[in-house]
């Protein structure tokens, strides 16, 4: 399963709610302002040890968009839009925590 | 009219929602009845400021390049969440150099934002006529 | 919708999509106006231009009246000057001509 964040995590917990419901096959692409959870601050914790298995992707036009492309924690991966697709393609259902 | 101290309270991340556009568009809106106007950035409001920010693949306006004509407008009081800031693991340096002339100090430039603590943020608060929270 | 020489403009005459602007559209809505566009209003209309691509705002009539007076001589730098050029107001008639959209808070 493909799981899309768009919600800062410092201001909603749909990034905890998913990481609770996520199982050992699925993915995480954080988008729109999800995006802020992959910028390397208190909150990208929450994520590393996913990301250290190469589970955690974030949408590279957002994060260019908010100027954080420098910030992004190791191991999460970008990818643009056309990324984004080939990762609904390749886990077929979708999880949108909105 | 009596010129009143108006405090605009910014919360929110630019671009997921359009709440730090709204809020840039009434203050400039506001700009035109000169009252002395202060605008502080806490929470993920501080990513409004955060430089080199590029919309363009998400097709968004790049409304971060209007924060530097604010100065013109008399609008140079930036409060910026010091404990919002290293939350997010970030600091004065990833932030857009905003400056205003000081028509006073023969056009030296100055620098409009001030990193304070939630605590100096408090007391900036009480002071204030109105505050308008975005 | 109405054009002009085939750009879309909106019901009060600004342009729809900015990057449709080129200077014929300028000069073809002045002249709507009974205005000839002289040297002096392409001044104000590049100002305004270069000012929305720096700033992606209009600028309000005081912020470009001190604005114009620093860069082309304080002569220039008042409203009496730059309505002078633009009857219709230099924030709404000069943005217009220049592609721009209507200034915030202008009314």
């Amino acid at each position: 399963m493909l799981h899309t964040v768009n919600k800062s995590s410092f201001e909603r917990n749909s990034l905890k709610s998913c990481l609770n419901a996520i199982d050992d096959t699925s993915v995480i692409l954080l988008i729109e302002d999800g995006v802020i959870s992959a910028a390397n601050n208190e909150n990208s914790s929450m994520l590393a040890g996913l990301a250290t298995e190469g589970r955690v992707f974030a949408l590279q036009e957002d994060v260019d968009a908010r100027g954080i492309s420098s910030k992004v924690a190791d191991n999460i991966k970008l990818v643009d839009y056309a990324g984004f697709v080939d990762l609904v393609e390749e886990y077929g259902t979708t999880v949108s925590w909105v | 009219m009596s010129t009143k101290k108006f405090m605009y309270l910014n919360r929110r991340a630019p671009y997921g929602s359009v709440y730090a556009l709204e809020s840039l568009e009434v203050v400039l809106i506001a700009a035109a009845f000169d009252q002395d106007v202060s605008l502080s950035f806490i929470d993920d409001g501080v990513y409004q400021l955060v430089e080199g920010q590029n919309p363009e693949g998400i097709g968004m306006k790049n409304f971060s390049k209007t924060f530097h004509a604010l100065g013109d407008y008399d609008i140079n009081q930036f409060y910026v969440s010091a404990e919002s800031l290293e939350e997010r693991g970030l600091s004065l340096d990833d932030l857009m150099p905003l400056v205003w002339e000081d028509e006073d100090d023969d056009w030296a430039e100055k620098p409009s934002i001030k990193v304070v603590s939630n605590v100096e943020l408090t007391k900036i608060l009480s002071e204030q006529d109105v505050c308008l929270s975005f | 919708m109405a054009d002009i020489l085939g750009a879309e403009v909106d019901e009060e005459g600004f342009l729809v999509d900015l990057k449709d602007w080129t200077k014929e559209i300028a000069v073809e809505m002045a002249k709507g106006d009974d205005i000839d566009l002289s040297e002096e209003h392409w001044d104000v209309i590049n100002f305004l231009r270069d000012y929305f691509e720096e700033y992606q705002i209009a600028p309000a009539v005081r912020v470009l009246t001190k604005a114009i007076g620093k860069q082309f001589g304080k002569e220039k730098g008042n409203s009496k000057y730059l309505y002078s050029l633009f009857p219709y107001g230099p924030g709404k008639q000069g943005c217009r001509f220049a592609g721009l959209p209507k200034p915030t808070g202008c009314i």
